[in-house]
């Protein structure tokens, strides 16, 4: 992409993530209640879009030979297992993203 | 607004500092493996300013992605902000010009922050909450330029760093797993984005549109079970 059309994405995730935070206040600031429904998605919501990102982010994988989706399946089950173990944000990622790097350059 | 109040903020943003430099670092090391010189990466920082957001941004910036679908992806992505305002309503009323930026920098982590602590005796409580937003993102920016100048400095095989993202998700995912006392959310989530993804293919991510729908649409077919289930527990 050229400098002017990554700065336009910038520009364009800027805005819309602004756009999302800012939203509540501009609709509910004087005084207005949230419909229920809206507290409702607010609550459920979250959880769901976050499932729909980690499926965002496997879909590459492949599956004509393991070396296509053992590593992150392997990867997938150290963040998981290390989390649960631990609770370190900092060491889920890191550890989890360094032993992928390990699996997809030296073992697969 | 003075030093007082800075330092009486500091200590409650210990965590923070230790999360963003990280995350922050490894967002920009993706930035300089991608082939973006460092400037991006603080550029994104000081004004995308979305954990989550930007590792996404990596992966459309390199993707090439056209600026309707990163739009859609920036929505839903941060979609879960919009709860984040309405508990904040009260808080931030009448901080004055202030208040833009404290919409700003309204992230998971100084949200969380911001909900559970009250100024220490002398700090005035609106100082504080902007002296605690304005550290969070310093410390975000700090870690992303580490990150950026970091991996255009050191050069190793970067193959797979890319996998922090989902990484990212995964953490997320067993935090609100965890808190959570229903989780059909999280299966109809996965369920119909895999079906989208099967349906439309990988690319660039559009499946996740009509899966927003799919969610959204069954949470509120869901709602009088998934209510009643919550006025029983």
């Amino acid at each position: 992409m050229s400098i002017a059309q990554t700065a336009a994405a910038i520009a364009v995730m800027a805005v819309v993530t602004f756009l999302t935070r800012a939203l509540p206040f501009f609709l509910f600031d004087r005084g207005g209640k949230p419909p229920r429904v809206v507290l409702y998605l607010g609550k459920y919501l979250p959880a769901g879009v976050i499932a729909m990102l980690i499926v965002y982010c496997l879909k590459g994988v492949g599956f004509e030979s393991p070396g296509q989706w053992l590593p992150s399946l392997l990867a997938c089950g150290a963040v998981v297992g290390l989390h649960l173990w631990k609770r370190n944000n900092m060491l889920s990622i890191m550890g989890g993203t360094i032993f992928y790097m390990v699996l997809v350059q030296v073992v697969f | 607004m003075n030093r007082k109040t800075f330092a009486a903020a500091f200590p409650y943003t210990v965590p923070v500092l230790m999360g963003y430099l990280s995350i922050g670092i490894v967002f920009g090391w993706m930035m300089s493996a991608a082939g973006y010189v460092p400037l991006w990466s603080a550029l994104m920082s000081m004004t995308i300013y979305a954990g989550s957001g930007q590792y996404l941004g990596v992966s459309l910036l390199s993707s090439a992605a056209p600026l309707a679908d990163v739009a859609l992806l920036t929505l839903i992505i941060n979609f879960r902000h919009l709860v984040y305002g309405l508990s904040m309503l009260e808080k931030f009323r009448g901080m004055g010009a202030r208040k833009w930026y404290m919409m700003f920098s309204l992230t998971d982590e100084t949200y969380a922050l911001l909900a559970g602590v009250e100024p220490p005796e002398g700090v005035k409580s609106r100082d504080f909450y902007f002296a605690i937003a304005l550290l969070d993102q310093l410390y975000w920016i700090a870690g992303s330029v580490i990150g950026a100048v970091a991996g255009a400095l050191i050069t190793i095989n970067t193959q797979g760093i890319d996998f922090a993202m989902t990484a990212l998700f995964l953490v997320i995912a067993v935090e609100q797993w965890q808190s959570a006392s229903r989780h059909l959310p999280v299966f109809l989530g996965t369920g119909g984005t895999l079906v989208c993804l099967l349906v439309m293919g990988a690319e660039n991510g559009q499946f996740l549109i009509p899966a927003l729908g799919i969610l959204v649409l069954g949470l509120l077919l869901l709602r009088p079970y998934l209510e009643r289930e919550e006025e029983q527990a």
